[in-house]
């Protein structure tokens, strides 16, 4: 009987049916779509931040750089030649040197904080890292003496003196200097479970392992690597020293972008750079994610000189239009999907209670002819949840239709992550002086991400969860008032 | 059969109070046919609701056979309603939903009884009030005369003791009336029933054993 109710009603009243089982369709599917986004969003991010950080990394500790203070030089590393240097017997000269120094925006402590983190409660691993910059110089000039008659030596420093940009090696008096730089990690080769290393794959060749510390090896970015036609096998030179390329990796994060573009040894980083000791990051793994807020407090205790992130913290770092769109999702989405679920509920309230008056007399005779307050009340919320769920259903429908269009967009979103240690391209211009002083220039990156709009069990479970709570609340309302009528209103005159 | 004594019913309104009943007392044998007329407002619905244990008195106390219906909880009232009472009102108020044979199912829903059984009975029911063909009608398909037999089928297939009808015939014309007033004689009659049938109509009340006339509350016998 309650079933044979139930559909006959259902199926009978078709207009209120539909109206409300669209009210909550339409809610549903608004709800889904915005948490599917706002999912594929976050998990954006998490790419950009995973490329960068590593897998598993929960808190990082760093030390901001400092600006340089008045008046005094930025040592941004300079490259000096000799006189004599590279002259070759035309009287130009060929001139080539490479420096590794601390990357841009980084400054270095003592890797005895290391020791610190590792001692505190709920750290479960915690790697450093150095990261740097090595930065190619090399160009030839004319042979100055013969041109001007002096004996100028002449020089390219820092921020002061800038060889003419244009020209090139034209046998007129041009100069032409190529500056070729790539990022340097150096990193511990035992701890690979928590780190930059951690979000890649091998490509090719082997990972650093534990006997490659003091030794020149380096694995390389697999694009980096691509981009600067090298292979397992061949020497990369790196401060002028040279080293072994033993693998290559590419990320796993899905925005495709490694940490840096060679990873060497931390102990072998750290002496070419004349950075014996010092670290830039300590990226640390928190034994469980509740005990975060406390590791990340002791961290901030112990270290008081530097600056510990959260993931969260890391998340914020993110902007760009994909931090446009996350902060879009999270403030607008989620008022819209409130408002809209309310004034679905609303409409499925008002339209239960309305029914209910409206069958006072039907009411009134069930009870009338011996039917308990349960039974009616138990009708009256059958009808409710099964308008729900058909709302439900189809929202649950135009909901992964929903998500289905916003993958086929697949809209790509624009990331920057602001002073993080982060691959830069080759980079190869002519002439220009540069000082890349500490602090001078933050390093930025700039990424590329697709959008995607995962279908998770909890978008699915959200739309089923919903639908049930609209149908019950609606369902209670009119049920609590089905509750209250008389059996007496059978009598009530047919008006 | 029913027993009241010293029955008042009162609303209270605002600020008024209505006394629909007052100080009723009276004696309803079992199996007797009795017709209650008066004026509008007179009080015969709300006589019957006493009745029908649709509703308590105020004062007074009132029991079918052995229960006490002005002292029994709600869900006790509900269950006599279920078992002992069958009802026909004016409007027929069958359920615009479902079909002839599914309201009449609706009064064995309360008593438990299995689908089989229930569906068998109630197309017992409908075939003694002469709609076995109309089983999978709703309501708006049948005709006035028709939708009350409906309602009629429904009131007697949980076979009751009593059957109480407020205006039967209210809402049908003269020769449906007398097809309805047919019928209802006939099955109390057969099934020795005890029927009170409130009614305006005098055509319908002259059929009755005993005629029960009811003004501003108060009942007086009529021949
Ligand atoms: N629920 C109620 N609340 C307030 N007053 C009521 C209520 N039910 C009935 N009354 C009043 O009690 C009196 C008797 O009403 P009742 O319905 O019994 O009259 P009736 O004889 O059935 O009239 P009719 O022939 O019009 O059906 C009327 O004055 C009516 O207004
Ligand atoms: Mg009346």
């Amino acid at each position: 009987m309650f079933f044979t109710y139930l559909r006959r009603e259902l199926a009978g009243r078709r207009r209120q049916t539909a109206i409300i089982a669209i009210g909550m369709a339409l809610a549903i599917a608004l709800v889904m779509i915005v948490n599917a986004v706002s999912t594929g969003v976050r998990d954006a991010q998490a790419s950009v931040l995973e490329s960068v950080y590593g897998v598993g990394t929960d808190l990082t500790v760093s030390q901001d750089a400092t600006p340089p203070a008045e008046g005094e030089r930025p040592d941004g590393g300079r490259f000096e030649f000799g006189a004599d240097d590279g002259r070759t017997a035309d009287g130009s000269t060929q001139l080539a040197q490479s420096r590794l120094t601390a990357g841009m925006g980084q400054s270095t402590f003592d890797a005895s904080a290391l020791d610190t983190v590792q001692d505190i409660d709920g750290v479960a691993a915690a790697s450093a890292t150095l990261s740097l910059t090595n930065v190619t110089f090399s160009g030839e000039m004319p042979d100055f003496s013969a041109a001007q008659g002096t004996d100028g030596a002449p020089t390219a420093e820092g921020g002061t003196t800038g060889a003419p940009p244009a020209g090139g090696a034209d046998g007129a008096g041009g100069s032409a200097f190529d500056v070729d730089s790539f990022t340097v990690l150096g990193l511990d080769p035992a701890a690979e479970s928590v780190g930059p290393l951690s979000a890649v794959e091998l490509a090719d060749g082997r990972g650093l392992e534990l006997g490659d510390a003091g030794q020149h090896v380096a694995v390389l970015d697999a694009d980096y690597a691509t981009s600067a036609d090298l292979a397992v096998g061949d020497t990369i030179d790196i401060a002028g020293t040279s080293f072994e390329i033993v693998g290559t990796v590419t990320s796993t994060a899905s925005d495709g972008q490694s940490a840096a573009n060679v990873f060497i040894p931390l102990d072998v980083a750290q002496s070419l750079s004349g950075l014996d000791g010092q670290v830039t990051d300590i990226y640390v793994q928190a034994a469980s994610s509740d005990v975060i807020p406390s590791v990340q407090a002791d961290l901030e205790a112990a270290l008081p000189d530097q600056t510990v992130n959260t993931q969260s913290d890391l998340a914020s770092t993110v902007s760009g239009s994909l931090g446009t769109a996350s902060t879009l999702i999270s403030n607008l989405g989620l008022w819209l999907s409130v408002a809209v679920l309310a004034a679905a509920f609303l409409i499925a309230i008002l339209f239960t209670i309305q029914g209910v008056t409206r069958r006072t007399r039907e009411f009134g005779t069930l009870k009338a002819i011996g039917w308990s307050n349960r039974r009616v009340v138990g009708q009256v919320a059958g009808e409710s949840l099964v308008q729900g769920l058909i709302g439900g259903a189809a929202g649950l429908v135009v909901g992964l239709v929903g998500i289905a269009v916003v993958n086929a967009i697949a809209p790509t979103l624009g990331s920057t992550t602001a002073t993080t240690p982060q691959a830069a391209g080759p980079a190869g211009f002519a002439g220009g002086g540069f000082a890349g002083g500490p602090g001078a220039a933050q390093a930025a990156t700039a990424t590329e991400v697709t959008l995607n709009a995962p279908i998770t069990v909890e978008v699915v479970a959200i739309a089923i969860g919903l639908a049930i709570l609209g149908g019950l609340i609606a369902g209670a309302i009119g049920g609590w008032r089905a509750a209250r009528l008389r059996p007496a209103e059978a009598l009530r005159s047919v008006a | 059969m029913y027993t009241l004594d010293n029955v008042s019913k009162t609303y209270k309104q605002k600020q008024r109070t209505v006394t629909a009943l007052r100080d009723v007392t009276l004696t309803i044998p079992s199996g007797q046919l009795v017709a209650i007329q008066g004026p509008t407002g007179g009080g015969k619905s709300t006589l019957l609701q006493m009745l029908g244990a649709l509703d308590r008195p105020s004062s007074g106390t009132i029991s079918l056979g052995d229960a006490e219906l002005s002292h029994l909880p709600d869900g006790k009232l509900g269950r006599i309603r279920a078992t002992e009472i069958g009802f026909v009102f004016q409007g027929f108020n069958l359920i615009p939903t479902l079909t002839a044979q599914e309201n009449v199912e609706t009064a064995l829903e309360p008593l438990g009884i299995p689908a089989a059984e229930r569906r068998q009975r109630a197309t017992a029911a409908l075939e003694s009030v002469g709609l076995g063909d109309r089983a999978g009608h709703v309501p708006t398909e049948l005709s006035g005369g028709q939708q009350q037999r409906v309602a009629i089928a429904r009131a007697l297939v949980k076979e009751p003791d009593v059957l109480l009808a407020d205006e039967p015939t209210g809402n049908l014309d003269e020769q449906t009336r007398d097809e309805i007033m047919d019928l209802l004689e006939g099955l109390w009659r057969d099934r020795g029933l005890t029927l009170v049938i409130v009614t305006h109509d005098s055509a319908v009340a002259k059929r009755a054993e005993r005629r029960l006339h009811i003004t501003g509350g108060v009942v007086t016998e009529r021949g």
